[in-house]
C-alpha cells in the first residue's frame, strides 16, 4: 500500500445556512480510500455520512457548502476544481448509488436511455452502441432477460431490480470510484445480501473503490476493507475493518456493534464489561451539539471532563484512530 | 385485444356523451319561445292559419315529443344542424365557414399562454425565491382578475390608438392582400385578439408550472441526473420537464371548454370572424338554430381536444400507458 | 434504539427546535394565522372598502347614475363629474358606485350555488363509490364538455334576463370542479382511521358524509370557493358586457359593453368599470390565497 491513496478528504468542514443562522453539519471529517479497496462510512442518521458523499460528487444541496478542508481525487482537489471541471468527472470517474431506489429513477424514461445517458454523454457514443452497452450493464448486474428489461421503464421493476439498475447506471462508465449511500436499507433482507454479492463481484472485476454509507456494522464486515464512525459530524473513530471490530475503542463504535445482532456475540465475548445493549438517546439536531465530546450527553462513561472539554484524535497502533477522552486518559496513564 | 377494447370504449362513451348534448338541446329548443314556423311566418310577414298548419306538418311539429326528438336525432346523426332563417343557410354550413377563424384563434392563445407561460414558470421555478418568482406570482394574480373583454378593449387602447402598430378589428384588411402576404396580415390582425385570449390562461400556466417543477427539481432522480454529470440544462430541461410537464398537460384538457368561452368574447371585442361571434349575434337574433348547432359543435370539438390530451397525456407519462392500456 | 432508521440528510427548512406548542383549536389557529397573513388582510381590507362603497356611496355620492347629467363624453376632472361621462352624458363614477351591486350580489349566490351543487355531487360520488359515482361523474363530464359561456348564454336567452336568471345560469354551468375536487377529497379521506372508526361505531351514512368526512374535505373546498366567487364575477360581468345582463340595471360589465364603440374617442368610459371588476376580482384571490396560506401552513415556505 505504498501508492498515493485514490480518495483522500482532510479535516472536511461542511455548513448550512438556514436563513437564520450558519449550523455546522461536519467539523473536521478525514479518511481515505485506497484503489480498489471499500470504505464503511458508519453512524446513525443525521451524523452526517450522506453529507459527507454528496460533498464528494459536489452535490450538496442548496444552502451547504464546504467551508475548509480538502478532498482530492487522484491527487487533484475536486474543491479547487471549476463546476464543469468536476461535472465531467461525475458518472465518469465518481458515480453514486442511492438509497431510495423508488424515487431515484426518473419515472418517465427507459432504463435503458437511464442507463445509456452516462455513456452517450461522457463516451460519446451513438444511441445503438448506448444501447447495447445499457443491456451488457443489465446482464452483468444480474438482471434477468436485459434484452426486454432495457425497454421497461421504472415502475415496471422491483425495488431490487431497481437498485441494480441504479448500480449499472453508476458503473457504465467503469468509474474509479463508487460511493453507495445506504444502497440496501429500503430493500428485503434477502436482496440485501444480493445486492452486497454483487457490488463485490463488480468490484474485483473493475478495480472500483468503493465508499458504503450505512448503519449497519454488519454490512461493513461483509463488505469494506476499512471503516470510519461518524458522529454529530466528526470521525469519531476509523481503521482497518478487522482491527476496529476486534478492539472497538469509542463508546459509539461498541453500542453500533452491540445493536448489530450477527456482530454482538462476537464484541461482547473479546469486550466484556463493556458490552451496551443500546446506544440511549438520539443524534442532537444541528446546532444543539455539546460544547465538550459530542457523543457524552448519550455515553455511560462521560465524566465532567468529557462535558468540558472536545477531545483530540488519538491513536491506538499503527492504523486506528479514536476521538475519545477516555482512550486519551488510558493511553496517558 | 386489450388495445382495440380501449378504444371502442371509448368511442361508446363519446357518441354517448353526443347523444347527451343533442339531447340537451332539444329540451332547450322545446324551452324556447316561439317555434321555427312562428319565426318563420313572423319573418314573412303573416300567414293563415291553413299555411301555418301545414308548415307545422311539414316540420313535424304537430308530432309528439318523443317522436320530434327521435326525427331530430336522426337528422343531427346525418349532419343535419336545421336551417338558419336570418343567414337564409344550413347551419352547418355557416358553423364550418367560421370555425377555422376560432380554431385558429384558440390554438393560437393557447400555444402562447402554454409556451410562455411554461418558460417563465420553469425560470422561476429554478429560483423560487428570485425577483421573476415575485413578478409571476404577481402577473398571475393580474391575468386571473383582469376580465379578458377589458384586457381587450385596454390592449386596443394601447396598441392600435395610442401606439396604432396593429388592426383594431377583424382578420384581414379591407381589400385582402394574394398569396404570402395574405397569411401575413391574417398573422398582423390575429396579434392582439391571441395575446388577450393568452393573457388569461399565461397566468395560470406560468403558475402551474412554476409549482410543478419546484416539486420535480427536489426529487430524488433530479439528484441522480446530477450525479451522473449532465449538464444543468439538461437536468432541467430534459429530466426536469418531462416530469413537470404532466400537471400541465392535464390543464390543458381540462381548459378547452373554458377556452371557448373566452374565444367568445375576445371575438367580439375583436370582430374575428369566429364561432364564438357567430354565437353572440344568433343570440342577440335568437337565431336558435344556430345557437345550438354552435353549442353541439364546441362541445363535439371539447371532447375530440380531451381525447387528444389524453393521447398526450399518455406519450408523457409512462404509468398511465400502461396501467390504462 | 435509534440506530435502525432510515437515513435521511438534515432537510435546511426544518427548524432545528421541535415547538412543544400546546395543540390549540385547529379552527382558531388556521383564523389567527389568516388574519396575520399580509395578503389576506390586503384582501379583506380592499374588500371592505368595495362592499362599503357599493352599499353607501351611491347614496352618499347623490348623483343618479341614470340621469344625463352632463355633456357626453366629458373627461375625468370634469366639474361635477369626477370620473367623466358616458356617450349619454351619464356619471361614470354613480354607474360604478351603483354597477358594483349587481355584480357583487350575482357573483356571491351563484359561487355559493356553484359551490352547494358541486359539494353535494362530490359528496355523493366520492362517498358511494360504485355505479352512482360513476354514473355522477359521467353527469359532471357531460356538463364539462359543454362550453359554460355560451350553454348560460343560451340560458339567460331562452328565460328573460334577470339577476335570478343570470345567477341561476352561472351556477348550473359552474359546478363540476367543485365536484371533482370534493370528490377527490372524499376518495382521500373516506378510508382514513377515523372514519372507519365512526363507521364502525354504526354512524349512518348521512352523518358519516356531513359529520365526519364534509369537516376534513372543507380546506380546499373554502380556497375554492374563494376563487369560484371570483370566477362567477367575471362570468357576470363578461354576460353583462354581452348584453345579456338584466337590462334594467347598472352593472360595471353593462357599463363597459355600452360604451365599448367609444373606447377611442373616450378611454375613461371603459377604464373605469373595468378597474372596479378588476380590483373586486383581485381582492377575492388575495383573500383566497390567504386562506390558503392558513390552512396549508406548511406551503408557506413555497
Amino acid at each position: 500500500m505504498s501508492t498515493a491513496p485514490l480518495l483522500e478528504v482532510t479535516d472536511l468542514v461542511v455548513e448550512v445556512d438556514n436563513g437564520k443562522r450558519i449550523l455546522p453539519v461536519l467539523d473536521g471529517v478525514t479518511f481515505s480510500v485506497d484503489a480498489g479497496r471499500t470504505l464503511g462510512l458508519v453512524g446513525e442518521s443525521g451524523c452526517g455520512k450522506s453529507m459527507t458523499a454528496l460533498a464528494i460528487m459536489g452535490l450538496l444541496p442548496q444552502g451547504f457548502r464546504v467551508k475548509s478542508g480538502d478532498i482530492k481525487l487522484d491527487g487533484k482537489s475536486l474543491l479547487s476544481m471549476g463546476p464543469d471541471a468536476l461535472r465531467k468527472l461525475r458518472g465518469s470517474v465518481m458515480s453514486m448509488v442511492f438509497q431510495e431506489p423508488m424515487t431515484s429513477l426518473n419515472p418517465v424514461f427507459t432504463v435503458g436511455d437511464q442507463i445509456g445517458e452516462a455513456l452517450r454523454l461522457h463516451e460519446h457514443l451513438n444511441a445503438a452502441d448506448a444501447r447495447t452497452r445499457a443491456i451488457e450493464m443489465l446482464r452483468a448486474v444480474q438482471i434477468p432477460a436485459p434484452e426486454e428489461r432495457v425497454d421497461n421503464y421504472p415502475h415496471q421493476l422491483s425495488g431490487g431490480m431497481r437498485q441494480r439498475v441504479m448500480i449499472a447506471m453508476a458503473l457504465a462508465c467503469r468509474p474509479r470510484l463508487l460511493i453507495c449511500d445506504e444502497p440496501t436499507t429500503a430493500l428485503d433482507v434477502t436482496v440485501q445480501a444480493q445486492i452486497f454479492s454483487l457490488l463485490e463481484t463488480l468490484q474485483k472485476e473493475m478495480g472500483t473503490s468503493i465508499i458504503l454509507i450505512t448503519h449497519d456494522l454488519g454490512a461493513v464486515a461483509e463488505m469494506a476493507d476499512d471503516v470510519a464512525v461518524l458522529y454529530a459530524g466528526k470521525r469519531a473513530e476509523a481503521g482497518p475493518v478487522a482491527t476496529i471490530l476486534d478492539n472497538p475503542s469509542h463508546p459509539y463504535t461498541r453500542g453500533l456493534m452491540s445493536c448489530t445482532p450477527r456482530l454482538r456475540l462476537g464484541s461482547a465475548a473479546l469486550t466484556p464489561g463493556h458490552t451496551l445493549a443500546e446506544v440511549r438517546g438520539m443524534v442532537p439536531p444541528l446546532g444543539q451539539f455539546e460544547a465538550g465530546c459530542r457523543f457524552s450527553p448519550r455515553c455511560p462513561m462521560a465524566d465532567a471532563h468529557c462535558h468540558a472539554a472536545p477531545p483530540p484524535d488519538v491513536h491506538l497502533g499503527a492504523s486506528q484512530t479514536v476521538l475519545c477522552w477516555k482512550v486519551t486518559q488510558e493511553q496517558a496513564a | 385485444m386489450t388495445n382495440l377494447k380501449q378504444p371502442l370504449v371509448f368511442l361508446a362513451q363519446s357518441v354517448g356523451l353526443a347523444l347527451a348534448v343533442v339531447v340537451l338541446n332539444f329540451l332547450l329548443i322545446q324551452l324556447a319561445p316561439g317555434d321555427p314556423v312562428s319565426v318563420i311566418v313572423g319573418e314573412m310577414g303573416g300567414a293563415s292559419e291553413e299555411v301555418i298548419a301545414q308548415m307545422r306538418a311539414a316540420y313535424g311539429l304537430d308530432k309528439s315529443v318523443l317522436e320530434q326528438l327521435l326525427i331530430y336525432v336522426s337528422k343531427v346523426a346525418v349532419g343535419d344542424l336545421g336551417y338558419s332563417y336570418y343567414h337564409n343557410s344550413p347551419v352547418l354550413q355557416l358553423i364550418m365557414q367560421r370555425l377555422p377563424a376560432t380554431v385558429l384563434l384558440a390554438l393560437s392563445a393557447l400555444t402562447l399562454a402554454v409556451v410562455l407561460g411554461t418558460l417563465v414558470g420553469v425560470l422561476s421555478a429554478r429560483k423560487p425565491h428570485g425577483l421573476l418568482s415575485s413578478f409571476v406570482t404577481v402577473v398571475s394574480l393580474i391575468g386571473y382578475a383582469a376580465p379578458v373583454f377589458w384586457t381587450g378593449l385596454m390592449l386596443l387602447l394601447l396598441f392600435s390608438a395610442i401606439w396604432p402598430i396593429f388592426p383594431t378589428s377583424g382578420m384581414v384588411q379591407m381589400r385582402a392582400p394574394k398569396g404570402f402576404m395574405y397569411y401575413v396580415d391574417v398573422a398582423h390582425h390575429l396579434v392582439l385578439p391571441a395575446v388577450t385570449l393568452a393573457s388569461i390562461y399565461i397566468a395560470s400556466y406560468s403558475r402551474l408550472s412554476r409549482t410543478s417543477m419546484i416539486d420535480v427539481l427536489s426529487q430524488d432522480y433530479i439528484r441522480t441526473a446530477r450525479a451522473k454529470g449532465l449538464p444543468e440544462g439538461k437536468v432541467v430541461y430534459k429530466h426536469g420537464l418531462r416530469n413537470g410537464l404532466i400537471p400541465v398537460v392535464t390543464m390543458v384538457g381540462l381548459q378547452f371548454g373554458q377556452l371557448f368561452a373566452g374565444a367568445t368574447l375576445v371575438e367580439t371585442v375583436f370582430n374575428w370572424p369566429g364561432l364564438g361571434r357567430l354565437a353572440f349575434e344568433s343570440i342577440l337574433r335568437r337565431d336558435y338554430p344556430t345557437i345550438l348547432g354552435i353549442l353541439l359543435m364546441t362541445s363535439i370539438l371539447v371532447m375530440v381536444a380531451n381525447a387528444l390530451t389524453d393521447l398526450a397525456y399518455r406519450l408523457v407519462d409512462p404509468r398511465i400507458r400502461s396501467k390504462r392500456a | 434504539m435509534s440506530v435502525v432508521s432510515m437515513d435521511k440528510s438534515p432537510s435546511v427548512a426544518e427548524p432545528a427546535v421541535v415547538l412543544a406548542s400546546k395543540p390549540q383549536n385547529p379552527q382558531v389557529e388556521a383564523l389567527l394565522l389568516f388574519l396575520r397573513n399580509g395578503t389576506a388582510a390586503l384582501g379583506l381590507s380592499m374588500m371592505a372598502i368595495i362592499v362599503v362603497m357599493c352599499l353607501i356611496g351611491p347614496g352618499l355620492y347623490g348623483i343618479d347614475p341614470y340621469a344625463i347629467v352632463n355633456v357626453p363624453f366629458a373627461p375625468p376632472g370634469t366639474p361635477g363629474a369626477l370620473f367623466g361621462t358616458d356617450f349619454l352624458g351619464r356619471d361614470i363614477l354613480a354607474g360604478v358606485l351603483i354597477g358594483g351591486r349587481p355584480t357583487l350580489i350575482v357573483g356571491c349566490v351563484a359561487a355559493a350555488m356553484t359551490i352547494g351543487i358541486g359539494v353535494l355531487i362530490g359528496c355523493m360520488a366520492g362517498y358511494f363509490g360504485g355505479w352512482i359515482d360513476r354514473a355522477l361523474m359521467k353527469f359532471t363530464e357531460f356538463f364539462q364538455v359543454l362550453p359554460a359561456l355560451l350553454l348560460a348564454m343560451v340560458i339567460v336567452s331562452i328565460f328573460e334576463a334577470s339577476l335570478l336568471t343570470i345567477t341561476l345560469a352561472i351556477g348550473i354551468v359552474g359546478w363540476p370542479q367543485a365536484a371533482r375536487l370534493t370528490r377527490a377529497e372524499f376518495l382521500r379521506i373516506r378510508d382514513l382511521e377515523y372514519v372507519r372508526a365512526t363507521r364502525t361505531a354504526g354512524a349512518r351514512d348521512f352523518y358519516l358524509i356531513f359529520n365526519t368526512i364534509l369537516p376534513g374535505a372543507l380546506p380546499p373546498i373554502i380556497v375554492a370557493s374563494a376563487l369560484t366567487t371570483g370566477g362567477s364575477i367575471l362570468f357576470e360581468s363578461g354576460l353583462s358586457f354581452l348584453g345579456l345582463g338584466d337590462p334594467n340595471m347598472m352593472s360595471w360589465g353593462v357599463m363597459i359593453g355600452q360604451n365599448r364603440n367609444y373606447l377611442l374617442e373616450a378611454w375613461w368610459t371603459v377604464s373605469i368599470p373595468g378597474i372596479a371588476i378588476f380590483l373586486t376580482v383581485l381582492a377575492i384571490s388575495l383573500i383566497g390565497d390567504g386562506i390558503n396560506d392558513a390552512l396549508n401552513p406548511r406551503m408557506r415556505k413555497r
